[in-house]
């Protein structure tokens, strides 16, 4: 299928290998392990110290409780968030240059067609949507190809209610200062529902957390 | 000793509950004279975001000046105090006092200050804790009046003293930013004692923390100073 098409044009493996008897690629390659997990703890800095920052100064009618943020009070929350900053944004500059460069995103999330969209939602409304190993269906591509944008909105947008001065490029492109805080509070809205998602599905297919720690193994039909 | 061998106990435990989402609470600056191993970690972070934000400055960056039927009306008042407790001080005999790498050091009345070339700005102050107020401050250039007083402009920082305890410092570039002003005036009449009468400085290229009220003292040096917010972690750059 298209995963093994596209699989073929990349480098043939007994040359990348040379001398090594050729060994079944993973599902997931080390550089992508590494930097999910960084990500994910990224994310949870970043999350927690963000509602801190937000309590200050709530956006809408309700805080969140002290047992979910990160900090304690607002310059702690602001020093965490500010700290754990650099780790997200280097992860994530990393991941998208490595996404491009290996071929990962072409091979795995694109591309998205709304029609395959809709044949796989509404079969994994009916849970019929079978779990192929290596591959992404059109929902999976989706959803992650939206947290990418979500998480290049949600940088920007915070660079924009930082630097609103120095980089008032940023700030005026979202509307403004004020605007921007809705956007980024919405930006790590649909972050916070992407992992929401993503734990839960991984909790109902439990089988595909271990490949992201060690690695797996790509059947040999697929490779 | 034996504290901070606890307090590492307890990030260490801390860290470990991380997957509950009950990360670090314990991490919040609470001591800072026994800084601990995630105090030291912010620390550091917030030096290099000092440094970054310091690169990413430029003094031809103005930032963004607004109409005047866009001012908050009435002015929204903040401190680490009630308004109630703000610092009252006679303007009458109000002296700003001077000290550091500063030629002329004699102390300046308000009537000194209100002589040199003012300059009025329409600008958005923003609050660390992320709310915004517009308002129209007038007052002395702060580039201008270190010039004027023979102030060694290639020291590292400007320092202020205010009537309440509270203190603050920044960088020079940033003191000598054509925006940063000793405000005299809100909205055309003098400051009003909890809006930092007499005088206060005004510099929309930083948070609003970073803007002391009722300024008693200024010094230029190259001896780091903090603040009273930057020294229980806020960071010191604070730039917007």
């Amino acid at each position: 299928m298209p995963a093994s098409i596209n699989d073929a044009s990349s480098a043939p493996r007994n040359q990348s290998e040379s001398g090594r008897p050729s060994r079944a690629r993973p599902i997931h390659p080390w550089p992508l392990r590494l930097m999910h997990w960084l990500n994910a703890f990224a994310i949870v800095m970043m999350v927690g110290s963000g509602w801190q920052i937000y309590n200050a100064s709530p956006l809408f009618n309700f805080t969140f409780p002290p047992l979910v943020t990160i900090g304690g009070w607002l310059g702690a929350g602001i020093a965490w968030h500010l700290a754990f900053l650099w780790l997200l944004v280097a992860n994530g500059l990393a991941y998208l240059i490595w996404g491009n460069l290996s071929g990962h995103f072409k091979r795995k999330l694109w591309p998205i067609s709304p029609r395959a969209v809709r044949r796989d939602i509404g079969a994994a409304l009916r849970f019929k949507l079978p779990h192929r190993q290596g591959t992404y269906n059109a929902v999976q591509r989706l959803l992650y190809t939206g947290v990418i944008i979500a998480g290049i909105v949600v940088v920007l947008s915070g660079l924009g209610i930082w630097k609103p001065v120095q980089l008032w490029l940023i700030t005026d492109a979202l509307g403004g200062y004020v605007v921007a805080r809705y956007v980024h509070f919405f930006a790590m809205a649909a972050i916070v529902t992407f992992v929401a998602i993503h734990i839960l599905l991984v909790a109902l297919v439990p089988k595909v957390l271990p490949p992201m720690i060690f690695g797996g193994k790509l059947k040999a039909t697929e490779s | 000793m034996k504290k901070l061998d606890l307090k590492r106990r307890k990030l260490l435990s801390r860290a470990l509950a991380l997957g509950a989402l009950t990360a670090l609470p314990a991490c919040d600056y609470d001591d800072p004279a026994h800084p601990d191993l995630a105090d030291r970690f912010l620390h550091a972070m917030s030096s290099w975001n000092d440094r970054v934000q310091a690169a990413l400055f430029s003094r031809h960056t103005l930032a963004p000046t607004f109409s005047a039927s866009q001012i908050t009306n009435p002015p929204r008042f903040n401190a680490f105090y009630d308004i109630s407790q703000a610092p009252v001080v006679d303007p009458a005999t109000y002296q700003l006092e001077l000290s550091g790498q500063i030629q002329e050091t004699a102390p300046l009345s308000l009537a000194q200050l209100r002589a040199m070339k003012q300059e009025s700005q329409i600008t958005r102050l923003i609050c660390v804790e992320g709310w915004r107020v517009i308002g129209q401050w007038s007052g002395v250039p702060l580039a201008d009046f270190l010039k004027r007083v023979g102030a060694d402009t290639t020291c590292k920082y400007v320092s202020f003293k205010c009537a309440d305890g509270y203190y603050s410092s920044i960088d020079m570039p940033s003191a000598l930013h054509p925006q940063t002003i000793l405000a005299l005036d809100f909205l055309g009449a003098p400051l009003t004692p909890p809006f930092g009468a007499p005088m206060r400085l005004r510099i929309p290229t930083k948070l609003g923390f970073k803007n002391p009220k009722s300024v008693m003292s200024l010094s230029v040096g190259n001896i780091y100073t903090g603040g009273y917010w930057e020294d229980q972690g806020y960071n010191w750059f604070s730039g917007s």
